[in-house]
């Protein structure tokens, strides 16, 4: 048996190719595989099958949608340091995204990708906070602090951190836990430029404030009473007051105003969790869904 | 057909000599990424990995990879499977995998806690005040953090004051 390392070229992605010789459209990044391979995704007795794909979904919708509202920044941004940091950032949630909506597919038959591009918009239950854009740097900042906050709180509870109970579900729980440690790297990338803004110069300030106040209706939502979430993890609720402990120490240490805005209604009593987005959305799945619905035989 | 016990071995050998793709002179054993190399007579070799970050989007080259070394080494079923549980983190990383990061002028990451430490207090916000880490090329502590994201997920870029260079970190995890 011979040693394989002289056989190999010097770059690794070659290999890529190989396995795409049956006349496939091939582009990088073909081949995708189960993100889950190999991981046991059996329903432990006693769980919501229902609740837990719905409750998967909301979480790796809200990643996604945030995720690709985050690529947009990218090519804009004011230096090239941020550009990486938002670019990696939106990476990070990307893969929590295909994590969540695999584990929610696996349960349901169907792939990720079938999830991510062929639901309407109805069927997508992200918060509206992930779908609003931002317009100006501000304003990415101050919302990404927030959602970064709000769902570290949620992941931290869901991993079942420091004793805590944790979910009921190891395979949504090892998905938490991997996201705990990118989530704070985020949230404290946002906590540092809205400390910097808001306690910047004066027009830094009037801006960042201005982005607080217009995103703080949008807080609202994340913390509805959400009975998937309370099946599959009891303790979620946890996380609005971890959630107000960090936003008052960050903003009072930037020197900006907790606003006293009223949270941003539902419809007919429903909002992001149920389906009804705000008008950003059908122009996002637009953008996002185009190239895998005019080709739908296309392998990634 | 080899014993099972040196089919295993040999295996091991294989599956560790893989590059990471982002850093080719790293494997992913230095990283810490291969997890295990089982074998058995009715699944045959069943590797797994575990990706770094969620995202890692070296994962699926990394899992093409492996499989073809191990067909190549004249493995004829193998398997690569995930695991996410641990999550991965920068204390897996091997002695030698440091010693080649700074070889490549990349700071290795902070070293690894000790065990049963927490990772952070209850409001962990840095805000602005970072971790050093060591110039990989002039080996001054005397360095500050220029952001905290870098070309990969896994790095972070920084500058020494000593010698004005600036660098790349892997960031601790």
């Amino acid at each position: 048996m011979s040693t394989p390392e002289g056989d190999f070229g010097d770059n690794p992605y070659d290999l890529l190719a190989e396995d795409h010789d049956e006349g496939h459209r091939w582009a990088f990044g073909t081949g995708f595989t189960d993100p889950l391979e190999g991981v046991d995704t059996s329903v432990p007795d006693g769980l919501d099958p229902g609740a837990l794909v719905r409750f998967c979904l909301a979480l790796g919708d809200d990643a996604l949608i945030y995720s690709h509202r985050l690529q947009q920044w990218v090519t804009r941004l004011p230096e090239l340091e941020e550009e990486t940091a938002v670019a990696n950032i939106a990476l990070d949630l990307l893969g929590q995204a295909r994590l969540l909506l695999a584990r929610a597919g696996g349960i349901v038959g169907q792939t990720e990708d079938q999830l991510a591009f062929f639901r309407e918009e109805k069927e997508f239950r992200n918060v509206r906070l992930a779908e609003h854009a931002d317009r100006d740097f501000a304003e990415l900042v101050v919302r990404l602090l927030a959602f970064s906050t709000w769902r570290l709180a949620l992941f931290e509870r869901l991993a079942g951190a420091e004793g805590a109970p944790g979910t009921g579900d190891p395979v949504l729980a090892a998905i938490a836990a991997k996201g705990v440690n990118e989530l704070a790297y985020h949230r404290d990338y946002a906590a540092g430029w809205v400390v910097r803004l808001g306690d910047g110069t004066a027009l830094s300030h009037e801006k960042t404030q201005a982005a607080l106040d217009t995103l703080w209706p949008l807080t609202g939502e994340l913390f509805r009473p959400d009975p998937d979430a309370v099946a599959i993890a009891p303790d979620v609720t946890g996380a609005s007051a971890a959630f107000d402990a960090v936003l008052d120490t960050v903003l009072a240490t930037a020197g900006l105003d907790r606003p006293a805005a009223v949270p941003l209604a539902p419809v007919d009593g429903r909002a992001g969790r149920d389906g009804v987005h705000t008008e950003a959305m059908g122009y996002i799945l637009a953008e996002f869904q185009s190239v895998a619905r005019v080709y739908p035989d296309a392998t990634w | 057909m080899v014993a099972p016990v040196t089919a295993r071995t040999l295996a091991y050998g294989v599956a560790a000599g893989t590059p990471d793709p982002e850093i080719p002179t790293l494997t992913i054993e230095d990283l810490g990424i291969l997890r295990g190399v089982d074998y058995s007579p009715g699944r045959g070799i069943v590797v797994t990995i575990t990706p770094t970050y969620s995202g890692c989007p070296a994962m699926r080259e990394i899992a093409a990879d492996v499989q073809a070394r191990l067909n190549r080494a004249g493995f004829e079923r193998v398997t690569v499977a995930t695991q996410l549980a641990p999550p991965w983190t920068t204390d897996w990383i091997t002695p030698e995998g440091r010693r080649k990061l700074a070889a490549v002028g990349i700071a290795p990451p902070p070293e690894a806690r000790a065990s049963g430490a927490p990772r952070r207090g209850p409001v962990p916000l840095t805000l602005g005040r970072a971790p050093s880490a060591r110039c990989p090329r002039c080996g001054s502590p005397d360095t500050r953090l220029t952001a905290q994201f870098s070309a990969t997920a896994c790095k972070s870029l920084h500058r020494c004051n000593a010698c004005g260079e600036p660098f790349e970190g892997v960031k601790a995890l």
